[in-house]
Parts: structure tokens; C-alpha cells; sequence
């Protein structure tokens, strides 16, 4: 008995852990501007985009990886999966680009 | 100021844009109300471009970025209205306004005539012709007359919302190629 508590616990623990090391990771669009317009984040962690704009807006990878919408006003999250510096820009207004930079 | 600005416009003006010479000379710059309303019209000038390009055209790109500028354009001038009623200014119709429309109405008659991939290519064109002339204009003349810094600040916004479009009907008329 006291094995599985200690097991219990352990996995607790575990996912705390995890918990705590998945960050999210905040990018604002507004004004027609990604801000901040370069970011760092681990393997793991979550961007989220907020769209401030009365536009839509899109958050799409030039290397596919992803493509997230962003209506107006709404915030759109993805998950990195994968190492490396990802450029990507807003596919109804290609001026506003940015660099998502993924360490292991 | 108004001499400068048909100078500038004169260069681009070849496809689209004879109004904004024509409706040169008569002030020194134009107003903030005169202002509000050339934005305005520019905008539902591409809605009503968009909107013949829905009904008329094959190629589903050209149809995703007619859309595009419904939904934009609508969003820019509902903003603009909000303003200038916040502001309590009255948009004043003016030559520019009104030679910009009867241009657009020629150009709406033109491609009426236009069937398929041939509309396709010139709706897109001038998509990319009068983007290109309204930023031109923003830029040099319209933002830098305008007194009330909101009224600033959105003709910025649409600045780079007209840019965003710009390039991405360049991005579209290069894929039809």
C-alpha cells in the first residue's frame, strides 16, 4: 500500500513538473503589428495569439507547420512541436511577419 | 499642397487615378471632413469591386481575396464612422471623392464585360493598380493633412491594412500567372 501512494505521488509530482515546465507563450496582433515580432519558446510550450485588430488575421508558418485564424478580437493558441526558427506571417495582410524561435 | 500631391499621384495615376489630380486646386490641403470622406469612398469603392468579382469570379483564390476585401473594408469604414460621429465632423463630399467614384463606375462597366479567367487577371490588376495609388495617396497627402490625431491614426491603420492588400493581391495576380 504505501508503494502505490508513493507511486500516486509520484505521478503528481510528475505532471506538476510538466505543468510547470510547458509555458504559454503571449503574441499580440494589433494595429496591424505582431508584437513582440520576435520569440523564443521551448519544444512543449503554447503560443497564444490575441488579435486585437477589428480585422481577421492569420498566424501562417512559410514552412507549413501552421496555419492558425485569428478572427477579429479572438485568440487562437498552437502547441510547438518541433525545434528551430519558424518565420511566419498574416496571410490576408502579408506585410505583418514574424519569427517564432523553437529551442529543443 | 494639393499641387504636390497630384504630382506625386500623377506618376501612378496612369490606371486608376486621375481623381486625385482632378481634384487637385482647390484648397491648399484637404480638410479633415473632405479627408474622412476620400477615405470612406476609396473603401467602399473596393467593397463594390469586391463585390462584382464574388458574382463573377472562376477562380477560387481571386474569390477568397474579393472577401477578403468586403470583410477588411467594411471593418475599416465601420471604424471611420464610429469616428467622425464620435468626433461630430460631417465627411464633406468633394471633386476627389467624386472623381475617384465615376472612375470606379467605369472601371465596374469594363469588367463587366469580362467573362472568366480574362476578368479574373483585371479585376486583380486593378486591385494591385489602386491599392497601390490609395497607399500613395495616404502616405503623402491624406495622412499628412489631417489635423485630428484619431483621425491620424486610423488613416495609418488603413495605410497598412491597404499595404497588407497590396501585396496580397501581388501574391494572387502572380499565382494566375
Amino acid at each position: 500500500m504505501p508503494g502505490r501512494l508513493l507511486a500516486m505521488i509520484a505521478i503528481v509530482l510528475a505532471s506538476m513538473l510538466v505543468q510547470a515546465r510547458a509555458a504559454t507563450v503571449q503574441i499580440s496582433m494589433e494595429n496591424l503589428e505582431i508584437s513582440p515580432a520576435e520569440v523564443s519558446a521551448k519544444v512543449g510550450d503554447t503560443i497564444e495569439w490575441v488579435n486585437k485588430d477589428v480585422f481577421a488575421h492569420t498566424a501562417t508558418a512559410n514552412n507549413g507547420d501552421f496555419d492558425v485564424s485569428l478572427p477579429a478580437k479572438k485568440s487562437a493558441t498552437f502547441v510547438v512541436k518541433k525545434k528551430g526558427a519558424v518565420e511566419y506571417y498574416c496571410r490576408y495582410h502579408p506585410n505583418m511577419k514574424a519569427t517564432l524561435k523553437v529551442e529543443p | 499642397m494639393f499641387v504636390r500631391w497630384s504630382a506625386a499621384i500623377a506618376t501612378i495615376a496612369l490606371f486608376v487615378s486621375p481623381a486625385f489630380v482632378q481634384g487637385a486646386g482647390a484648397a491648399d490641403k484637404p480638410t479633415d471632413p473632405q479627408i474622412a470622406h476620400i477615405a470612406y469612398t476609396a473603401g467602399v469603392i473596393d467593397i463594390n469591386a469586391a463585390k462584382q468579382a464574388l458574382k463573377k469570379a472562376k477562380n477560387k483564390d481571386v474569390k477568397a481575396f474579393a472577401q477578403d476585401m468586403v470583410r477588411d473594408h467594411e471593418a475599416v469604414n465601420k471604424q471611420a464612422l464610429a469616428l467622425v460621429k464620435k468626433l461630430k465632423v460631417t465627411p464633406e463630399d468633394n471633386d476627389t471623392s467624386r472623381t475617384l467614384t465615376k472612375q470606379a463606375n467605369d472601371k465596374l462597366a469594363e469588367l463587366s464585360k469580362l467573362k472568366g479567367a480574362d476578368f479574373d487577371k483585371a479585376y486583380v490588376d486593378n486591385e494591385v493598380a489602386y491599392h497601390k495609388a490609395v497607399d500613395s495617396a495616404l502616405e503623402t497627402q491624406l495622412i499628412p493633412s489631417a489635423d485630428n490625431a484619431e483621425l491620424k491614426g486610423l488613416l495609418q491603420t488603413g495605410l497598412k491594412i491597404f499595404q497588407g492588400h497590396e501585396q496580397h493581391a501581388e501574391h494572387v495576380a502572380a499565382e494566375l500567372k
